[in-house]
């Protein structure tokens, strides 16, 4: 178990004020002029030695992702853009960092933006996190007051400035391109690729977007330094991260924790254990709703990284934790989903904007059974169908689940196709 | 210059080009709907999948910008599968009436569908259905059809330049909607059902009067404005069924007006479809040969200066040549066929054309617009200046009444006066201009039909002389309204004083006969005492005082040559029957001819033509922008204080055709309708 | 002849919007469209209206059918009258595990409502949310600005019952819990607890 003192986020339950001074006590704004005189490239290659992934769900290497804005402006500013949109189902882990612990977003936003050349920092929230909203505004307004921010911030002889933007309601501007239309005052629908945001971003201008968790361990990270971060967890899988950890528990939570935790140990050491016990486990969605989920056997020994997952044909997504016990009906536990993804398309692109539909569709009859068993077999013809052929992700997360529990639990689904057609005979 | 590789082989393009675009190059087809050339890249209908080698996954490539050494398959079994998943699920949710529908056998849906869709539906729930939309008089909608491929939201957005139209909600809930289910507010709005891939957005006039394969298409000008459109009238049994646009990148691209699209039931109302001759006061029919005697005994023993003859906005070349002769064998030179009573000068060709070219624009960095709202005047000019706007920020700036031209205008105000500050320098106008690489100035009918219309024309042509001209670039513009006139201009068919000193000798009875080839935009009561010969189409204007009328054919009932306001020579097609006993002018001149005088010297169009070639000799290059020698033109004169008034008061009702179609009125009336509604909901929140 | 006044910013709301404005770089206040929509929302009681969309069009020199896509995409904005306690039930994977079927019923039950509807007092409209991003805290409910959390379906018909009564009632986690913490005490960084106030 990860140590206390290795613990980022001391203040992740909100048992202390997330007020600056309170902050700063807990480390917080620490010599930050110190780290930004070391300037861009040391903080990059810091953040690259880290072996800092992406914290939003796709584990992009962070400082790889710094690395790609100009280093010389060609008239247009850069923009850093933090996305705050948390809403994959399972995942609350921002939610916390961001109203009690928003310092050390703020803190890693300066730093951050200094080391990319980004003039200002939007952080994209969610439109119902209207409290968290409240508390990055009163955090960046004591920052202000401190001099932290504005002109020559923390006296670093840099000016920067950092906006709270909230949303309004749609899981897509998850994505970061949509989120990007969504900062313009549009619709949320996701851009093609290319040109990529660190080319052309919000306003056209050079962008980067980082995950809140990505930013926010940053200032830690180049205060002890990458050697500490990359000495956590297992190689290109380093460091903690806060999991959210939800469904049949006996104490749902966040907890961080080290990358590479076993799945069982995460639970059993802080959620309290699956209610009624470990044995009572049917499976378990280990990375947020859009991967797919895993059976107990494989909840046994599987570790929570990166590659760990991804060998099971599953992934760390955002590290959010959904159990499911015995007693739950799983093909409506997906058809939720399903129904979810389909509320969520943002209707741009075909295979989504028809798929997630059609999908759902099947699935709310497949939970009562009333389907033939070839629709099975055409259902994950049409999850195949979208994947991969979309815009964005958003097409994928609605297959993967879908595939999931056919992969682990077709004979649950033909069983009960089974059941309804012999109560239809009788 | 990336190389890359297409099924095999390999292809060169130009940087910029796309993976679709270089598959075309190639000879690959690609599927697509939501992709158009002239629409920014949506890339969300996922038709066009390829395979990208190294790429995980298909790649769109209709908004990849080709790169250097890619390889490219569009013929893989990932691919195949791609497109047939995607066929299937824009299908789920579109009903199957094909056979019913008008977009049936001319539909982009149902054609790649049965390229490259799976041939099987496995969709077993219900369908989608979609409230259908109130777009106006022209578009009919049945939104149920709709695959969000957002072609129309684009038109009208970056082509046509209004905010019209939108997609409200999301996902498969998504719909396609005009502002508030009103009326999509462009002179260009037709566009967007060529544009529809599927039948969601159809031709409301059009609808279920014919199928594709019923009619016989042939190519044909537009008379509506001076532009010369490029269309295609797609006749069955003779009868006009629809007019569309036909592909001339250096015209009208491929687009139309809705006059130019929806007016054509205007050629079959009001016509003219026999001879008349007043007895007593009345219009009474009459056979050829009683009205060619009419005509014979009403100019007997006139002299030629006693004869005048008005030409009207959409004459043919043949039909004006004939017209010419006709009054010439009777001693008559006096033709004239500006009866908007603009200064245009024929002392040099180039003083009266467009002569940097419709096209042209687009290499233009400034455009000074000098009495001319191009958006009525000429909504193809109009579009392709908003292109260049769009595009490279041509900069527009207006001498004229300030409108709304769909894109940013720099305002100037319309005092006519200005033009003295600019040709000395003095303006900021002239700065901008001598600043400017390649401008353009652009003088409508609006100044030149003034009273000092001629100092006008000189003041702009002094500008252009010292701002517009470099190598290679003429910037001096004169944009036409009627379909006639450069080629009249070219014929000579000016008279001095111009229509008002006819109109006053006529009134004065120092005139005594009047020809009017299809004249009708003027007031005619000052004809009452003068014996009138109306050759023409509708009973307009021009019939109020005719003594005779002799009914003559419609653009589609004819062949033509035309000249567009660049100085285009085109020809049209004969498409459609002309209704009774109508025939061609020019027949109609040469039978008359026979009766009242000298026998006009052709037996045929080709003779005629020939003598066209001769009288008109721009005549003979057909199809091409010419490049004319630059000279003097216009008078120096006074140029009066005052603003300069728009030249078309309604877009929709500019020519006799226009004036008969129940559709234009249409069109007017739900723009009334809508200014009314607005007033209304201002009226009830104030209450 | 309707007599609602015509819409205009409130004094302290037009100096909230310029606040929003000013935000984004010159030329791009645009961005503003969503806040702008969120303080129109608000001033109005709960809902935008067709009027609402042209006045912010107009406000950001934007074209109303702009405004209209924005306020149409983004589940936040209601388009007809809402409630004074707009309860919306989270139905989304996580917190149905955890009963939010129950929760739902239990609100259909107490407020004698479906969802999508407004009590006939005009006190309370219930909806269903997706995934409200508080899953370790499920089940939940979002009213109005705040979170209830850990529900049990007789909290939330008490819950209700206080809101109907005009009492108040405290956001967050109704089991006792702190935030996200595990019920009966954090198992990690102990020594963090109690040195300060709660959330």
């Amino acid at each position: 178990m990860l140590a206390d003192k290795d613990r980022i986020f001391t203040n992740l339950y909100g048992f202390q004020s997330p007020g600056i001074d309170a902050a700063m006590k807990r480390g917080d704004w620490d010599g930050t002029k110190a780290l930004i005189a070391k300037g861009q490239d040391w903080i990059i290659s810091e953040m690259k030695e880290s072996g800092l992934r992406g914290r939003g769900g796709a584990g992009f290497p962070t400082g790889l992702k710094w690395s790609f804005m100009p280093k010389e402006s060609d008239g247009r500013p850069s923009y850093l853009v933090v996305n705050a949109d948390e809403g994959e189902p399972g995942t609350c882990k921002d939610r916390d960092l961001m109203r009690h612990d928003p310092h050390k977003l703020l803190e890693g936003c300066l730093i951050a933006g200094f080391a990319m050349r980004a003039v200002a920092a939007y952080i994209y929230i969610r439109g119902e996190f209207i409290r968290e909203a409240e508390a990055l505004e009163q955090a960046i307004d004591e920052a202000r007051a401190k001099g932290f921010l504005g002109k020559n911030a923390c006296g670093s002889g840099y000016d920067f400035d950092i906006f709270v933007h909230r949303g309004a309601g749609a899981y897509i501007c998850g994505e970061e391109t949509a989120l990007i239309e969504s900062l313009e005052g549009k619709k949320g629908q996701p851009r093609l690729k290319p040109p990529f945001p660190a080319n052309v971003g919000v306003w056209g201008c050079p962008t980067t977007v980082n995950n809140v968790e990505s930013i926010a361990v940053a200032p830690t990270i180049l205060r002890r330094g990458a050697a500490w971060f990359s000495g956590l967890g297992r190689p290109n899988n380093t460091g903690t991260k806060v999991f959210s950890i939800s469904g049949h528990v006996n104490n749902p939570c966040n907890v961080e924790e080290e990358m590479g935790i076993p799945l069982k140990e995460l639970i059993e050491k802080h959620a309290g254990g699956v209610r009624g016990g470990w044995d009572n486990l049917l499976a378990i969605i280990p990375g947020g709703s859009s991967v797919p989920m895993l059976p107990k056997h494989i909840c046994d020994t599987v570790l929570m990284d990166f590659d760990s997952l991804r060998e099971h044909q599953s992934g760390l997504g955002t590290a959010a934790v959904i159990v499911m016990d015995k007693s739950t009906d799983l093909v409506k536990a997906i058809a939720r989903l399903a129904e979810f993804y389909k509320h969520e398309s943002c209707g741009q692109c075909t295979p989504c904007r028809e798929g997630t539909g059609w999908m759902w569709r099947v699935m709310e009859r497949l939970v009562t059974g009333n389907a033939e068993k070839s629709e099975i077999d055409t259902l994950l013809n049409v999850t195949k169908q979208i994947e991969g052929h979309t815009i964005c992700a958003l097409g994928d997360a609605a297959a993967w689940p879908i595939q999931g529990l056919m992969r682990h639990f077709r004979d649950e689904v033909e069983n009960r196709i089974d059941t309804y057609r012999a109560q239809a005979a009788e | 210059m990336p190389t890359l590789t297409i099924d095999g082989k390999e292809v060169t393009v130009d940087a910029g080009t796309t993976v679709l675009q270089a598959c075309e190059e190639v000879g690959v087809t690609v599927p697509r709907f939501c992709y158009h050339e002239r629409l920014s890249i949506a890339g969300n209908c996922r038709m066009c999948l390829v395979d990208m080698e190294k790429a995980p996954k298909p790649i769109a490539s209709c908004a990849m910008p080709a790169g250097e050494g890619m390889v490219i398959h569009t013929d893989t079994e990932r691919v195949k599968t791609a497109r047939e998943g995607v066929m299937e699920f824009l299908l789920i949710n579109h009903p199957l009436d094909c056979p019913v529908r008008d977009q049936g056998g001319e539909c982009e849906l149902q054609d790649q569908s049965v390229a490259f869709g799976g041939g099987i539906s496995r969709y077993d729930e219900n369908k989608r259905a979609v409230g259908d939309k109130n777009m106006g008089p022209l578009i009919a909608t049945t939104m149920t059809r709709c695959i969000h491929c957002m072609r129309c939201v684009r038109f009208s957005d970056e082509i046509a330049g209004v905010d019209g139209m939108g997609s409200l909600g999301r996902g498969e809930h998504t719909e396609v909607v005009t502002y508030l289910d009103g009326l999509l507010d462009t002179e260009l709005s037709g566009n967007v059902i060529d544009l529809c891939p599927v039948g969601a957005l159809t031709s409301k006039p059009y609808a279920f009067t014919a199928r594709s394969w019923e009619l016989t298409e042939t190519n044909a000008i537009d008379v509506m404005d001076a532009v010369g459109s490029n269309i295609t009238v797609d006749t069955r049994d003779g009868a006009v069924m629809r007019v569309l646009p036909r592909l001339n990148e250096d015209v009208n691209e491929e687009w139309i007006s809705d006059k130019t699209r929806f007016s054509y039931d205007g050629i079959k109302k009001q016509r003219l479809d026999q001879p008349y001759v007043r007895k007593s006061g009345k219009l009474v029919e009459a056979t050829w040969d009683e009205a060619f005697n009419a005509v014979k005994k009403g100019i007997k023993g006139l002299k030629g200066k006693e004869i005048a003859g008005l030409v009207g906005d959409v004459a043919e070349m043949e039909s004006m040549l004939a017209f010419k002769d006709l009054l010439g064998t009777l001693g008559s030179k006096r033709i004239e066929a500006r009866q908007d009573g603009a200064a245009l000068d024929t002392s040099v060709r180039a003083g009266y054309l467009m002569n940097t070219g419709i096209a042209g624009i687009e290499d233009a960095d400034y455009i000074l617009l000098v009495g001319t709202n191009p958006r009525v005047d000429a909504p193809m000019v109009n579009a392709r200046i908003r292109k260049a706007v769009v595009k490279i920020s041509l900069t527009v700036a207006n001498v004229g009444s300030a409108e709304d031209l769909s894109y940013a205008v720099e305002e100037f105000g319309d005092d006519a006066t200005l033009l003295k500050a600019i040709k000395t320098g003095r303006h900021d106008i002239a700065k901008a201009l001598k600043a400017a690489k390649k401008p353009m100035i652009i003088v409508g009918q609006a100044a030149l039909a003034r009273e000092d219309g001629a100092a006008i024309l000189k003041k702009a042509r002094d500008i252009a002389d010292k701002y517009c001209m470099a190598e290679g670039w003429n910037g001096f513009n004169v944009l036409h309204t009627a379909a006639s006139r450069v080629g009249a201009l070219d014929l000579g068919l000016t008279a001095a004083g111009g229509i008002d000193a006819i109109l006053d000798d006529a009134e004065a009875n120092k005139l005594k006969a009047v020809f009017l080839l299809g004249a009708d935009e003027f007031d005619s009561a000052a004809l009452k005492k003068t014996f009138t010969v109306y050759i023409g189409t509708h009973g307009d204007e021009g019939v109020k005082q005719a003594d005779v009328i002799l009914p003559g054919t419609v653009y589609t009932e004819k062949s033509g040559t035309y000249v567009n306001t660049e100085g285009r020579v085109q020809r049209s097609e004969k498409a459609s029957k002309a209704p009774g006993d109508a025939r061609d002018d020019w027949t109609i001149l040469r039978a008359l001819s026979d009766v009242i005088g000298e026998t006009l010297p052709y037996n045929s169009l080709a003779e005629l033509r020939m003598k066209l070639m001769a009288a008109a000799p721009a005549s003979r290059t057909l199809d091409t922008l010419p490049t004319e020698e630059w000279g003097d033109f216009g008078t120096d004169g006074e140029i009066e204080k005052g603003g300069i008034q728009p030249a078309i008061d309604n877009f929709y009702l500019t020519n006799t055709i226009a004036r008969a179609s129940a559709i234009m009125a249409d069109c007017v009336s739900a723009r009334e309708g809508d200014q009314q509604e607005a007033l209304k909901v201002m009226g009830g929140s104030h209450g | 002849m309707s007599t609602e006044a015509k819409f205009a910013w409130t004094p302290e709301n037009e100096a909230a919007a310029q606040a929003h404005i000013a935000k984004y770089p010159e030329g791009k206040q645009q961005s503003a469209v969503m806040p702008l929509l969120d303080i129109a929302q608000r001033q109005n009681g709960g809902h935008v209206t067709q009027e609402i969309i042209e006045y912010i069009g107009d406000y950001l020199n934007m074209a109303a059918i702009r405004v209209q896509e924005v306020a149409t995409f983004y589940t936040m904005y209601n388009h007809k009258p809402i409630g004074t306690h707009h309860v919306q039930v989270c139905g989304t994977t996580p917190c149905w595990l955890r009963g939010s079927d129950d929760i739902m019923a239990a609100c259909k039950k107490t407020l004698g409502i479906e969802k999508g509807e407004t009590t006939a007092d005009g006190k309370f409209t219930l909806g269903e949310v997706e995934c409200a991003g508080g899953c370790v805290n499920a089940p939940l409910v979002s009213i109005n600005d705040d979170y209830y959390e850990d529900l049990t379906p007789e909290k939330m018909v008490e819950l209700l019952e206080k809101l109907a009564k005009g009492e108040d009632v405290k956001p967050g986690p109704q089991n006792g819990r702190q935030t996200s913490a595990p019920l009966g005490g954090p198992t990690t960084l102990k020594a963090f607890v109690g040195k300060g106030k709660g959330a």
